[in-house]
């Protein structure tokens, strides 16, 4: 990239918008499913653990990036690990004082951004050869493909559930409950969040044919 | 001795790391395609969890935690250092996985062959993690415990990784429907081998 490049050049900005959809980091590439599924029981902790994820990658991209000629290569993945915890403890410690109760539903998921195979894979893939700039791009990009799931199966399950959105009966309010509908227990559980996914990834995959796998 | 049996039992089934809290879940879809080497990093893995849940175990209880450097002398006691713990952790993991490797490398050269690739792939893998912050917040009483869950776990692991390698052994016989092939379909499938593990939820010894 040159400086005469404008900030939000095309190139710049398809960093943002392919992992959206193209190139989505859970459902393509198959990345950051382990802290994903488990805190999606509920719309808000998802929103949380996206906000969480967004701020992390986003940073750590950055600093990497500014690093990356110092680091040599051989020790480059435990710089990597320290730069992540010591954002992934910020986070914490900030949720722990200001979101006392969303930070008890993420239990242990907030420790394990710091293992979310997104945040190491965007940093080697990415960050270590690319200016600042289009780096934090790529981070905000990537976690907010990564965040978007998550808020659509947060929604679902909550929704399917608990008959709730943030917390607010609004299947309640409708008045569905007087016509015979039941909440659906099972989507609380575990299981449900996997057939969930994977039902998005049929559907987005019905829709653009050609991420279609060999079997 | 029965607590310790309640405890392996229950990291092994009813706590299971793939089904109940989907950690390990990258390595778990992206190296299942054969029973050989998904065997391999299951073991690769209790392996790993079984030295670094006992050793973060005892830097939590001897370093970290509120009161913990009493052995160090009185004005130690109010020292609370648990904010440490996600980076202590994740260097122990680190470093134990790169030891593991050395060692293995050294007096076992045909398991370095058959686990080589899958050690530096388990640094990242939130199985391990997890196994410690689980143990963090369950609070063992002492080592054993903590060496039990760290093995149950990882008969845990090792067996969902099996089970969904031998299903797509199988399925790639199968008509599935073209959107569905891969990753879809076995997402669908860990969900339900889930809904089967469930059943075992509710078993106390």
């Amino acid at each position: 990239m040159t400086d005469k490049e404008p900030l939000f050049s095309t190139r710049n900005l398809k960093l943002l918008t392919t992992p959206l959809n193209d190139e989505n980091p859970i459902t393509v590439q198959v990345l950051g499913i382990c802290s994903a599924l488990a805190v999606t029981t509920k719309l808000e902790p998802s929103v949380v653990m996206a906000i969480s994820v967004v701020f992390v990658l986003a940073v750590s991209n950055v600093v990497i990036s500014l690093i990356r000629n110092m680091v040599p290569p051989r020790i480059r993945i435990i710089v990597q690990l320290t730069v992540i915890a010591t954002l992934v403890i910020l986070v914490d410690q900030i949720l722990k004082a200001f979101a006392y109760e969303v930070s008890k539903q993420l239990s242990i998921f907030v420790g394990l951004i710091i293992t979310n195979c997104i945040i190491m894979g965007r940093l080697e893939a990415f960050a270590l050869g690319n200016k600042p700039w289009p780096s934090l791009l790529d981070g905000i990009g990537s976690s907010a493909g990564y965040g978007i799931i998550l808020v659509i199966v947060g929604f679902f399950r909550e929704l399917l559930g608990a008959g709730e959105l943030w917390g607010y009966p609004v299947l309640e309010k409708i008045g569905i409950y007087n016509i015979g509908y039941e909440d659906n227990g099972l989507m609380i559980l575990s299981p449900m969040a996997l057939i969930t996914v994977g039902i998005i990834i049929w559907v987005q995959r019905s829709k653009n044919r050609e991420l279609i796998e060999e079997n | 001795m029965e607590n310790l049996i309640n405890i392996f039992v229950k990291s092994i089934f009813i706590d299971n790391m793939i089904f109940a809290y989907f950690l390990g879940m990258c390595s778990y879809l992206a190296v299942s395609k054969t029973v050989k080497t998904s065997f391999g990093l299951g073991i690769a893995v209790i392996f790993v969890l079984v030295i670094t849940v006992p050793v973060d175990y005892l830097i939590e209880n001897y370093l970290l935690k509120e009161g913990a450097l009493i052995w160090l002398g009185e004005g130690f006691a109010d020292v609370d250092l648990s904010f440490l713990s996600f980076i202590m952790f994740i260097a122990v993991i680190a470093s134990m996985v790169q030891f593991v490797e050395m060692v293995i490398e050294k007096f076992s050269p045909a398991l370095y062959n058959s686990l080589g690739i899958f050690l530096p792939l388990i640094a990242v893998n939130c199985a391990i993690l997890g196994g410690s912050l689980f143990m963090q917040q369950k609070e063992f009483l002492n080592i054993t415990e903590a060496v039990t869950y760290g093995l149950g776990s990882g008969i845990g692991w090792l067996l969902a990784i099996i089970g969904i390698a031998a299903i797509r052994e199988k399925i790639r016989y199968s008509n599935v429907p073209a959107p569905l092939r891969g990753l879809g379909i076995t997402f669908i499938i860990t969900g339900l081998m889930g809904i089967a593990f469930m059943s075992f939820m509710g078993i106390s010894l």
